[in-house]
């Protein structure tokens, strides 16, 4: 590694109790993240993506749990503090910007309350000051005309610029890492690319890492350098964009990128992965994926989830790469 | 290449019976001891109400049970009570655990019979009004939303006055009856009408009810059928946290003197007649009618909350 | 803005006209007027005199527009029972039963806002399970009981405070207070407190959802995740948006509490509107009747119009409409 590591993620585990038993929605999920790196988390829903993250800053919403495992930020363990110390973590350390940029402003109070006020959290200044450094903050956002916007309510503006202000305020602390938990999603195609291209620029500017979710590989192709491919709850695949999306060496990876139509070359039809991602309920014994690999064997079912393990350019999680691995260290 | 089954889909069907044992409903009955103790407690009263000729030590209506030499009796465990009269008498003599299962079940009764008219009256208005739309439905619910600005008792005395005054005084026991069930099942007909006219528009707009149409089948009929089912539910909810309603509209209607007809007492005429008494020291004759009114609205209030945080999704 | 109010007054009206078209109904087809006027001496041709100077041959709909007319003019006619203006028996009862309607609402505010708050805030704490119970008492209890066991209670037992009337008032011309003396305060104190209670509980419960439901938002996790003090956003996010439907469904409680007052009042023998009301409707007192019923829909009207209003000063969603912008 040739960066110190931002974040360290080791082993997480997150659950559920339910009257039903207990749940494991984030099963030993690991990686690391370099100062100013944009790692992207895909897969489908119910993966754990959103989890991963909401447990990286401690908004787990109970009954939900970290049962095991470790968060370390800048060398310091994290997932263990509460109150006041994780309070001032978050947006001074962390910021996480949400799906919906309407639920997630106050519709009470206007962009410039909402923005003074988490500056003057965690930088004490007078009211004045405050304000323009909002006025600030939205004018490199690309707000247009901002001394208008700013005393407008959010059910005023439209939903790009409702993002930017999002965006804007978890900026406005000077996090050393963002989490962005499928910022696009709620948003118009055409603006989708504008909001992704603004994270992309603001987080170079500033030096801040991000851990972008989304089940959405173009974004992901797009904007990150580094992509983990989640499926129930663990990290099935890890590496460059590119290598994973050229590369793809775990079968559910291959699928997927399989499945994406590329432009210029013909195609019969699609490749798809037959059956569906289990529920948490009735995860399968062995590699949560094999009834639907081609490429399955008697290990897949009979050994416990494989951890991820040195395959070609990327890291996978996958028994057809554990004879290189064991002939790999056998040869020293 | 053949589909293998994915491992989450389940096998089989389960039959009523087990899905109802297995259900959340009585998972949610069985962990929470209030509402076991509040059905209970409700059983007991209605196992009263019905059985009350049978069980009640007297007849406290007939009058030749009743001699003015017991009257103003205190209750056992005080000084000068009489083991025959468990919880005292009262002025004339009437035994006061013998009135209030007879009073419980007049209130009870008047209290299910205010429910099942509201209900009936609300869910086939609802019906209308979702199925018909257009004006029907404006009228029916601009009548529902002048209604629900008025609180339910202010609308039930003035029915009862109406009544009054159209008939000329309050005619027999079957006409107090009536117009009490009437006013008071007038106040609450709206939720279920609301309620039910949501479940309607919901339905009227799948493809099914044009299919009948086509066909030839009456929509409406089929509507109904697939309406009723999924409103079941919430009908229920609100039938229960009626019926407390009810019974403390009842009840209260009663103590004002102008509720059930005072030859049949229910528990709020009680309370009336033992309220003057109060002050001179004979409590019982107005505590214990009191006590078990408190207790029964207690425990069908509590049975309706339960019921209504068993059945909602939101917070399972 | 203005075609809401409009709009709203607009309907406002039409209530308005419903209730008094039921009010007249009932003034002048149920029973007969006349026959509740005079003596059983009176002959034939005296009645129909009177009928024919009370105008009560005349077109229904002429009648009708003289009741709109009078009823605009405060003359609602005279009182069966009492044989006087009904207008002036209202008058005389109006302060009494609005004193009591309105120090209820507010302490019923003062006090159920704070509990309703604490037990959003602190689910699990004790208190919060008290407060619940002691609401479940309000809701679950007949208002006359509550009053009957206050009473017993402070009245019968301890002889602290009395059990009926209003105490010595003080007539400040047209109207009466209570609030200037005290065996006025201690006449005051258990109806306030009986009528206030199940408010309280109502208004508890409410703020207590609210606040709940508030606290699950995205906005206040977004706050969280920004690093804000938890008692900004506690009291300066989620109590401000829980607020705010409180403020007016309490409006519309308002309403009801002038309405349950008829309880209290003959409980406590309060002479109050609702009391006058009651009696009138055990003695067919017609007029008395639709006379109440017509201030009382007015009240009401008024009430919601108000609620309404408030609730567009307070919700900027509705204040102002949507600007362009992208």
């Amino acid at each position: 590694m040739a960066k110190p590591s931002l974040l360290s993620v080791q082993d997480l585990v997150v659950q559920f109790p339910t009257r039903r038993g207990t749940l494991t929605a984030v099963d030993r999920v690991s990686f690391e993240l370099a100062e100013g790196e944009i790692l992207g988390v895909v897969g489908e829903s119910g993966a754990g993506k959103s989890l991963t993250g909401s447990a990286i800053i401690g908004l787990l919403e109970p009954p939900g749990r970290i049962a095991e495992g470790a968060v370390y930020l800048e060398g310091q363990r994290i997932d263990q503090l509460r109150g006041e110390a994780l309070r001032r973590l978050r947006g001074a350390k962390i910021g996480m910007i949400f799906q919906d940029p309407l639920t997630s402003l106050n519709p009470l109070l206007t962009i410039g309350q909402q923005l003074t006020e988490t500056i003057r959290t965690h930088r004490p200044m007078s009211q004045s000051k405050a304000r323009e450094r909002a006025l600030e903050l939205l004018y490199e956002v690309g707000i247009p005309a901002p001394e208008r916007r700013i005393d407008h309510y959010p059910h005023q503006l439209s939903g790009g610029m409702r993002q930017r202000i999002v965006i804007s305020l978890a900026l406005a602390a000077e996090p050393r890492l963002v989490i962005a938990d499928e910022p696009t999603t709620a948003l118009d195609v055409s603006i989708q690319a504008q909001i992704t291209a603004l994270l992309q620029r603001l987080c170079r500017e500033h030096g801040t890492a991000v851990i972008l979710i989304t089940h959405d590989m173009g974004v992901i192709a797009e904007t990150a350098e580094r992509v983990a491919v989640m499926y129930a709850g663990r990290v099935v695949e890890i590496g460059p964009v590119h290598d994973v999306v050229k590369q793809a060496q775990h079968p559910y990876t291959k699928g997927l990128m399989g499945a994406i139509p590329k432009v210029g070359e013909a195609m019969d039809r699609l490749t798809q992965i037959r059956g569906s991602m289990p529920r948490l309920t009735a995860i399968p014994p062995g590699c949560a994926f094999n009834p639907r690999c081609d490429q399955a064997f008697a290990r897949c079912r009979e050994r416990p989830r494989p951890n991820l393990m040195p395959a070609g350019p990327n890291r996978a999680a996958c028994w057809l790469y554990a004879e290189e691995h064991e002939e790999a260290a056998a040869d020293g | 290449m053949t589909d293998t089954v994915p491992p989450n889909v389940p096998t089989g069907t389960k039959s009523w019976w087990q899905r109802a044992a297995e259900s959340d409903v009585l998972y949610s009955f069985r962990r929470s001891w209030l509402a076991q103790v509040s059905a209970v407690v409700t059983f007991v009263f209605v196992f009263m109400a019905v059985f009350a000729p049978w069980i009640a030590p007297f007849d406290p209506y007939d009058l030749s049970q009743v001699s003015l030499l017991d009257s103003l009796l205190p209750p056992v465990w005080a000084e000068g009570g009489d083991p025959r009269f468990l919880l005292g008498t009262d002025d004339q003599g009437r035994d006061i655990l013998s009135t209030i299962m007879y009073g419980a079940r007049i209130s009870i009764f008047v209290g299910l019979a205010s429910v099942l008219f509201a209900g009936i009256l609300g869910v086939s208005l609802g019906l209308l009004s979702g199925y018909l739309g257009g004006a029907v439905d404006a009228v029916i619910m601009r009548l529902a939303d002048i209604q629900l600005t008025f609180p339910a008792i202010l609308i039930a005395l003035l029915i009862d006055g109406i009544a009054t005054a159209v008939i000329g005084g309050k005619g027999d026991a079957f006409t107090a009856y009536a117009v009490l069930t009437l006013s008071i099942g007038l106040s609450f007909w709206v939720q279920y009408a609301r309620t039910v006219r949501g479940s309607t528009l919901v339905e009227k707009n799948k493809e099914y009810v044009q299919a009948a149409r086509i066909i030839g089948r009456h929509p409406l009929s089929i509507m109904i059928r697939h309406v009723l089912p999924n409103v079941m539910g919430p009908v229920l909810v609100i039938a229960t946290i009626n019926l407390a309603l009810a019974i403390i509209l009842e009840a209260t209607l009663s103590f004002l003197g102008v509720g059930v007809p005072v030859t049949e007492p229910s528990l709020g005429t009680l309370i009336r007649i033992g309220y003057d008494f109060l002050f001179s020291g004979e409590w019982w004759i107005t505590f214990f009618p009191g006590l078990a009114l408190a207790i029964l609205a207690l425990a069908v209030n509590l049975l309706g909350d339960w019921l209504r945080d068993a059945l909602n999704p939101k917070l399972r | 803005m203005l075609a809401f109010i409009l709009r709203r007054l607009g309907q406002a009206a039409i209530v308005m006209m419903a209730v008094a078209l039921l009010a007249f109904v009932m003034f002048r087809f149920v029973g007969d007027p006349v026959n509740q006027m005079v003596g059983i001496e009176t002959s034939l041709e005296e009645r129909e005199a009177l009928r024919e100077r009370l105008g009560l041959n005349d077109p229904p709909v002429e009648q009708f527009l003289r009741f709109v007319w009078n009823a605009a003019n405060f003359n609602f006619g005279i009182s069966y029972q009492f044989k006087a203006p009904v207008s002036e028996l209202l008058a005389s009862r109006l302060p009494a039963t609005l004193e009591l309607s309105i120090i209820s609402a507010l302490l019923a505010l003062v006090v159920g806002v704070p509990m309703g708050v604490y037990a959003g805030l602190r689910r699990d704490a004790w208190l919060s399970r008290i407060f619940l119970t002691v609401s479940l008492m309000g809701v679950a209890l007949p208002t006359f009981l509550i009053g009957i066991l206050l009473i017993y209670v402070f009245s019968v037992l301890l002889g602290w405070l009395p059990s009926f009337g209003r105490g010595q008032t003080v007539d400040l011309g047209f109207w009466t207070t209570g609030l200037l003396t005290i065996s006025g305060w201690k006449s005051l104190i258990l109806p306030v407190t009986t009528l206030a209670l199940f408010q309280l509980t109502l208004i508890m419960r409410l703020v207590r959802a609210e606040m709940m439901e508030v606290l699950r938002t995205d906005f206040i996790k977004f706050a969280r995740a920004r690093g804000l003090q938890t008692r900004a956003i506690n009291f300066g996010h989620a109590l401000k948006n829980a607020l705010v439907p409180v403020i007016t469904i309490t409006g519309l409680q308002l309403g009801s509490v002038i309405a349950f007052a008829i309880i209290t009042e003959t409980v406590f023998q309060w002479p109050g509107m609702g009391l006058l009301f009651l009696q009138a409707v055990q003695n067919v007192d017609i007029p008395i009747m639709s006379a109440y019923l017509l201030l009382i829909a007015f009240l009401f009207v008024a009430i919601n119009l108000a609620v309404d209003l408030l609730y567009f000063a307070v919700d900027p969603r509705l204040r102002i409409t949507r600007a362009a912008g992208h």
